[in-house]
């Protein structure tokens, strides 16, 4: 636009061309890019149409800003529905504007300016402004301004070339069921060509059209049908949700399409606490393989073994830390870095615990567990003055925040990997047992020292790698955990318990064991959980477990032969 | 210069500082700082413990109190409960202290509370906590039930908090959610909500794995009625419980969450930006703009030196209470026990809000309401007020066993006087 229109004489006055020349300009810039720009061309087109036909329209719009502009929600409010409805071009930008927390206003001027990437401009023209007044602040949202911007913005943009984005407005389209945006979502399905977005297009109306009381009551009763089609639990909720007064045909097929969807929703809570339970199971796997070395191979009652894993969470937060103000770019990498430096610093802090502690104490367990909770307060408190006591903020790297959907489950990329992770932790583990030479003279040493020994193993270096390997197994477990807990002292604490039950349930000494065992822990706690609740679900595990100790106290997957009996 | 020189010069100029040092504290006050420095609670309470180093820091530069410097004598309690009643004993017996600044969680009050009866001395407690107690002994600084959780299920329930219908009270499991859920299962059935539109659930402390919870808690509030969640989790387990949220896209929008226990200190612990909507209820917020406030954050960080220390809601109240100490005590003329009790209710002080603080004859104070939207740089957006200041009221008055008790140490001397039986002791 050129120049600096008058924005008065824009609102007065409907014959200004330049403000709807860029709207239209808009439109083509966009429809080069989409293969709907029919439906933003009808959409516009509509747009301008409903602009000329309504000549009181512009007046509507400068109401809306001057609401926007006293500081208080329920004008605010006003503002955003006058808006959505004035299909004035500039409303769009606007309550886009608000929704990205970059609307300002001046009380003063009565004027409202949206904060772009070049600088400040008008909301109304459009046009840069040099100097901001002196008493600009923000518009100010909260939940019940938030949740009108959305169903705003879902009108205002189901012409959007983005397919997402036309998936998102339908669905708060879907939510606020605004009647207005009935005929443009009509245009919109009429020329929608992407199937999903159809899909989601469709909903929208038959939500619309269910709760649309003057609709013809087959029309109602075919759209509750269409809407058991989405299937999920927002549709439930909207289907339960129809007024009392609904003829009765409506509400009869509300209710079975209601019922469908619940039925086919149980089934996939099964799914998901199943998901859930390896998710956890995971998360114990992690937290114990270090353990099933050093206390399932050695036999040492470590309980520093939670420290080690805070160490490897801390050396996270460094690893981050120094990326965050060094080299930014990297920080997708950061838990990938973190890895060897994580398993580094404990297993060397382990092996240190080792060579000066617990060798004096091998054969005395009693000794060995108190020394190591000694150990183990002695690193919460050096951490706690290294790093303060409040928690650190390790961030997620990109490829692991959100999720994804799997029929009716929600998968968060988070947990998947982590899972992926302790199986490939669990695979290097076994692999490193088996197939290398450190593996063999572990094995040789735990099972019959004085041999090994005699083979000219050096069986006292041997027992500080094992624990060191163990050690440095739990630090790699807390780069992992530092992404869905807290990196505090504490870390290590909620673990320790966990990890010597898995263990133990798993069978000592085995580490198919502690994967089965992890695992089972894990899916038994989740399906547990919805019933009896997380405390109780916890009493109850704890207690099966020593029933089941009792029963058999070598745990799952006993370990047979003569090294054992001995 | 040879060594024995050296030594024996170093120990005439240690010795003179130990003698400079004890002829010093003669004329010191001491104030007493319980809170633990290690452990699970050091998250919390460690900040605390540098407000009142930071306050007596302050009183001093002014002179001090009746003409005398304050002296802090800090212990350790170590989150430790029983070390609680110990360490109190050692602060009242051993150092003498006039007045302990200190503890965090109810059990840990709770722990203390026979010490402080029967060496008579006096507590703030800083903390909102569940109420249902009056000591008289323990001054009550932070929030009752009344001052924090009724008002946010006020705002709820109102046009501009969302008009919520359902509710999902979740609380750690311990004695402060469990009784602030208690009344407020009360006061929502009084308001007429179905006894189906109420989900309680409790988790384990240091709780981490949420994905059926919030799950669960999401499928409740997708039955067609506005839902919000009222959370009483404390600690550690806040973290993941959020993450959570944000990871099963639960937005604020669609079923916003109020806390009780969320403040500065545990947003600065994580990235906000999925938590944006999301509501705390205080009666202070390190947002509130008023000159007071400003000032405070800035003497804070510059005691602390760092420019970026936040301040939560427990500060103020320990600022409360250490100001309305200390007034009592110039008022009084003296630091003995009894009598800075009897000065103190009726004192009032200025809060850190633009408003005032009286500590009233329950030993509560009163205090004005907040409710808080998460913004996304951790800090909180005011979204609603009380438009008065609201007394705290020691004993609920929507529990069966309570609703009759009134606490009055002033004209009553009493802590649980039943107005029906007109007797003391509940």
């Amino acid at each position: 636009m050129g120049g600096e229109p008058n924005s008065d004489m824009y609102m007065s006055n409907e014959e200004t061309v330049s403000p709807r020349r860029h709207w239209n300009e808009t439109v083509m810039l966009q429809s080069l890019k989409t293969p709907t720009r029919l439906a933003a061309l009808l959409i516009g087109a509509l747009v301008l149409f409903l602009a000329m036909a309504l000549p009181s329209v512009a007046q509507s719009i400068d109401d809306a800003i001057a609401k926007l502009t006293t500081d208080g929600y329920s004008d605010t409010a006003a503002a955003i529905n006058a808006l959505a409805t004035s299909g004035s071009p500039r409303a769009l930008p606007i309550v886009q504007a608000l929704n990205d927390g970059k609307l300002q206003f001046s009380a003063s001027d009565k004027k409202v300016f949206i904060v772009t990437a070049t600088g400040l401009v008008e909301a109304v023209t459009g046009a840069p402004v040099a100097t901001p007044p002196a008493d600009i602040s923000d518009v100010r949202a909260n939940n019940r301004i938030r949740g009108l911007v959305n169903a705003a913005l879902g009108a205002l943009s189901l012409a959007n070339p983005d397919p997402q984005k036309r998936i998102a407005s339908a669905d708060a389209v879907f939510k606020s069921r605004d009647e207005g945006a009935l005929a443009a979502l009509d245009t919109a399905i009429a020329n929608e060509t992407n199937s999903t977005v159809a899909i989601a297009f469709k909903a929208a109306k038959a939500a619309i059209i269910l709760f649309k009381a003057d609709a013809p009551v087959n029309d109602r009763v075919a759209a509750a049908q269409a809407i058991q089609l989405r299937g999920t639990q927002d549709a439930v909720a909207l289907l339960r949700s129809l007024p009392a007064d609904t003829p009765k045909p409506v509400l009869e097929a509300a209710n079975a399409s209601a019922k469908a969807i619940e039925y086919n929703l149980a089934l996939w809570s099964m799914a998901q606490n199943a998901w859930y339970g390896l998710s956890l199971g995971s998360v114990l796997l992690l937290a114990a393989i270090g353990l099933a070395i050093t206390f399932g191979v050695m036999g040492i009652i470590n309980m520093a073994h939670g420290e080690m894993v805070m160490i490897g969470a801390y050396v996270t937060f460094v690893v981050q830390e120094i990326i965050r103000t060094r080299f930014p770019g990297l920080f997708d990498w950061s838990l990938t870095i973190a890895l060897p430096l994580a398993f580094m610093t404990s297993g060397l802090v382990g092996i240190a615990i080792e060579r000066t502690i617990i060798r004096w104490l091998y054969g005395r367990p009693l000794d060995t567990l108190l020394a190591t909770w000694g150990i183990s307060l002695a690193l919460q408190q050096t951490v706690r003055s290294i790093f303060g006591a409040n928690n650190r903020e390790v961030g997620s790297p990109s490829w692991m925040s959100g999720s994804f959907q799997v029929g009716q489950l929600s998968i968060t990329w988070g947990r998947m990997w982590i899972i992926v992770f302790a199986l490939i932790v669990f695979a290097g583990l076994i692999a490193i047992l088996r197939r290398t030479p450190l593996g063999l003279q572990m094995r040789a040493v735990t099972q019959n020292r004085s041999m090994a020994s005699a083979m000219g193993i050096p069986t006292a270096w041997i027992d500080a790698l094992t624990f060191g390997l163990g050690c440095g197994i739990a630090g790699i477990a807390g780069v992992a955990l530092s992404q869905i807990d807290n990196v505090s002292p504490n870390l290590g604490q909620g673990y320790i318990i966990d990890s010597f039950m898995v263990v133990v349930f798993g069978g000592v000494g085995n580490l198919w064991g502690t994967l089965v065992g992890a695992m089972t822990l894990g899916i038994v706690n989740k399906f547990l959980e919805p019933v009896a609740g997380a405390v109780l679900g916890k009493i109850f595990v704890l207690v099966a477990i020593i029933l089941f100790i009792q029963k058999r106290p070598r745990g799952l997957f006993a370990l047979k032969g003569r090294a054992v009996e001995s | 210069m040879s060594l024995f020189k050296t030594m024996t010069i170093a120990g005439a100029v240690l010795a003179g500082a130990l003698t400079a040092s004890a002829a010093l504290a003669e004329d010191t006050i001491k104030v007493g700082v319980l809170h633990s420095l290690s452990g699970t609670m050091a998250i919390s309470e460690t900040t605390l413990k540098d407000t009142v180093l930071f306050l007596i820091d302050e009183q001093n530069k002014k002179g001090g109190v009746l003409g005398k410097k304050l002296e802090p004598v800090v212990v350790d309690p170590a989150s430790n409960w029983p070390l609680f009643a110990e360490k109190a004993r050692e602060l009242i017996s051993k150092d003498k202290v006039s007045v302990v600044f200190g503890c965090w969680t109810s059990v840990s009050r709770k722990s203390v509370l026979p010490v402080f009866k029967e060496l008579n001395s006096i507590l703030f407690y800083p903390v909102q906590y569940e109420g249902e107690e009056s000591e008289r002994n323990v001054f009550y600084t932070g929030a009752a039930p009344n001052q924090q959780a009724i008002p946010a299920v006020d705002y709820l329930m109102s046009a501009d908090g969302g008009s919520v219908k359902r509710w999902v009270l979740a609380g750690t499991d311990y004695v402060y959610p469990r009784t602030t859920n208690k009344i407020l299962e009360a006061y929502l059935k009084a308001k007429g909500v179905a006894a189906e539109d109420i989900m309680i659930n409790y988790t384990p402390f240091g709780h981490s794995d949420w994905q059926s919870i919030v799950a669960d808690i999401k499928k409740f509030g997708s039955a067609g009625k506005k839902t919000a969640v009222v959370s009483t989790i404390n600690g550690d387990a806040n973290v993941p419980f959020y993450k959570e949220l944000g990871n099963q896209g639960i937005k604020a929008t669609d079923i916003p969450v109020v806390a009780f226990s969320v403040g500065e200190e545990e947003l600065a612990g994580l990235d906000a930006k999925p938590l944006v909507g999301h509501l705390a209820a205080w009666n202070y917020f390190e947002s509130i703009k008023t000159p007071e406030n400003a000032q405070f954050i800035k003497d804070w960080q510059a005691f602390t030196k760092n420019p970026k220390r936040t301040t939560n809601d427990p500060m103020e109240a320990t600022v409360i209470g250490f100001h309305a100490w200390v007034a009592a005590v110039t008022k009084a003329g003296t630091t003995d026990t009894d009598k800075v009790i009897d000065t103190l209710p009726g004192t009032k002080v200025p809060n850190l809000t633009g408003g005032t603080a009286e500590v009233l004859p329950n030993h509560h104070i009163t205090k004005p309401v907040y409710i808080g939207e998460i913004k996304a740089d951790g800090q909180f957006d005011i979204v609603w007020q009380t438009k008065s200041l609201v007394p705290g009221a020691a004993w609920s008055s929507y529990l069966e066993g309570s609703k009759d008790l009134v606490a009055d140490w002033v004209t009553l001397k009493c802590g649980n006087y039943n107005t029906i039986t007109k007797k003391c002791g509940g």
